[in-house]
């Protein structure tokens, strides 16, 4: 029966430029056609914030409003209740944790649900699956920048010198934008392939939380333990952090650890190499339903 | 069933062949919940490959499509069709056989809006983005999309608060907006009230004389009759009848009869 209603002439598929369906083109150009969509990423992150903002009455307050009453949250916490081992400038060095925090942790969190969330738009149009990832970013991005406001007129605020300096912080959220980007790409990917992921990712953000020196110094906290210090030396939003921190406050603790620069440049490099990759290497796979 | 067995050659079509479907299996593997999930399921929470169960949607399909061809799929409930075009859009992998084509086919099903929490206008220019339209290109149709799809007093609330038909109207209209060498229609006329039907079938035809390829899967067989000229007949996940619309379609409503 199978044969039989095959058809007696089937041209041979090489005739006529004909290509495997659903293939995925080679890198570069998987790459320039997602930068021709730029238009759709940087739409589709604008309108999500807008349609966010429109179901809340406080709307756009919301942004800043979330994770300042998270820093007060935790600054009461950790800075009152349980009180050991503040570190100097403790409300500023809070505010920028909570704050750089807050972009890194939606970034790769809502990053890993931007393909299994948007499965109507991934199967009813084709267009390269990167650009729903960037957009992700994007709009976590573009609600940073008021943070980044607020954070700055704070540190002016409790009296830290404005100075030149200060414009590192330009270099810095870039990088910090490109190492999101990576990791919600391979975040992405990851929860197209294991589901289970979504479930796991809070748990993950809250460990990062607790152990990335957000409300207590680790530096101060483990001065005794070359070994700690080494590793933390190497995590990437540990590097991210510091910088901020140092590049806003005055103090000791806070100078600037030029080494960190080459680390967190490297780690962003890398990041966005291997997430684009590794997206990229499953394009065939995102809208399927098995 | 009564079917016949012999493959109908389909008339000569002028165009040349856009999508080559050859010997097409399509093998799900999907987990039994309930009766099957036996003692054995017991075992332990990671444990895959207990219960499984093979579903074959597809047995060996083939056919080639021509440029300038309008191509009526149906059958029951469950004889593949779907899966037929959820594969030729590469949504679904083959386990043998393979499906080649000269663009990559856009498939417009029933189904879930694009983005539900926003607009039909923010909806029609997300759209137009992904299909490669520039924001002018798009703003410049963005009425005509409106129109077509019959939603000027609605294309300002989000898209949740559509009714399916609604949803799909829309769908139809920002799809077809573009030209498109393989559109794929799966059933999603159906929900459309009489008017947008016959809108839509003339807009299917003006895609088919455009050079186009449009597949149209659905279970009103005048919708077949009026807008393809040919016609697939899947039982079973096997081709059964491949010809013009009129000879299968009075075959498909003479069958078990």
């Amino acid at each position: 029966m199978g044969q039989d209603s095959r058809l007696p002439v089937a041209p041979p598929a090489d005739r006529v430029e004909l290509t495997r369906v659903g293939a995925r083109p080679p890198l570069a150009t998987y790459l320039r056609d997602v930068w021709r969509r730029r238009e759709f990423a940087f739409a589709l992150a604008r309108y999500r914030i807008e349609a966010e903002n429109r179901q809340n009455r406080l709307g756009l307050a919301w942004v800043v409003l979330k994770p300042l009453l998270n820093a007060g949250l935790y600054g009461s916490i950790f800075g009152i209740l349980l009180a050991s081992g503040r570190p100097d400038h403790f409300v500023e060095f809070l505010i920028i944790g909570v704050f750089v925090f807050e972009f890194f942790a939606t970034s790769f969190t809502s990053g890993a649900k931007s393909i299994t969330a948007n499965t109507a738009l991934v199967q009813s149009l084709s267009f390269p699956r990167m650009t729903l990832p960037l957009a992700v970013v994007l709009q976590r991005f573009l609600q940073f920048v008021p943070m980044l406001a607020i954070m700055l007129v704070v540190v002016g605020a409790f009296g830290h010198t404005i100075s030149w300096t200060w414009l590192l912080l330009v270099p810095l959220v870039l990088l910090l934008l490109g190492f999101n980007t990576g990791l919600a790409l391979v975040t992405a990917r990851l929860t197209v392939h294991v589901r289970d992921l979504t479930n796991l990712l809070p748990f993950l953000t809250r460990i990062t939380f607790y152990t990335a020196g957000i409300f207590y110094s680790i530096e101060e906290r483990f001065a005794d333990e070359p070994v700690v210090l080494r590793i933390a030396d190497a995590v990437p939003i540990h590097e991210f952090l510091s910088l901020a921190r140092a590049i806003l406050l005055d103090g000791p603790l806070y100078e600037i650890r030029p080494e960190y620069w080459l680390y967190a440049t490297a780690w962003t490099v890398g990041m966005l190499v291997v997430g684009s990759v590794f997206f990229w290497a499953a394009e065939e796979r995102y809208g399927r339903t098995d | 069933m009564a079917a016949p067995t012999e493959a109908i050659t389909p008339a000569p079509a002028s165009g040349q062949p856009v999508v080559v479907v050859d010997d097409v299996h399509v093998e799900y593997r999907v987990l039994a919940t309930g009766r099957a999930a036996g003692a054995e399921a017991r075992g332990g929470l990671l444990q895959r490959g207990r219960g499984t169960r093979t579903v074959h949607a597809l047995r060996g399909v083939s056919f080639v499509a021509h440029a300038n061809e309008s191509i009526g799929v149906i059958g029951s409930n469950g004889s593949g069709k779907s899966t037929l075009m959820r594969a030729v859009v590469g949504l679904t992998p083959t386990s043998r056989g393979s499906i080649h084509a000269t663009a990559r086919p856009s498939l417009l099903g029933v189904g879930a809006a694009l983005v539900k929490e926003l607009s039909g206008s923010r909806n029609i220019v997300l759209g137009g983005l992904a299909m490669g339209f520039t924001r002018a290109e798009i703003e410049a149709k963005h009425d005509e999309i409106v129109a077509f799809a019959g939603l000027e007093e609605f294309i300002d609330l989000p898209m949740r608060t559509y009714s399916s038909g609604m949803t799909a109207r829309l769908k139809f209209a920002i799809a077809t907006a573009r030209k498109h060498d393989i559109l794929i229609v799966d059933e999603a006329l159906a929900v459309g009230d009489k008017t947008f039907r016959r809108r839509s079938e003339d807009r299917i035809r003006e895609i088919r004389d455009d050079a186009g390829t449009i597949f149209l899967v659905s279970h009103s067989m005048t919708s077949i009759r009026d807008t393809c000229s040919r016609t697939l007949w899947l039982d079973r996940g096997r081709l059964v009848m491949d010809g013009p619309t009129d000879e299968v379609v009075d075959a498909y409503e003479a069958r078990g009869s």
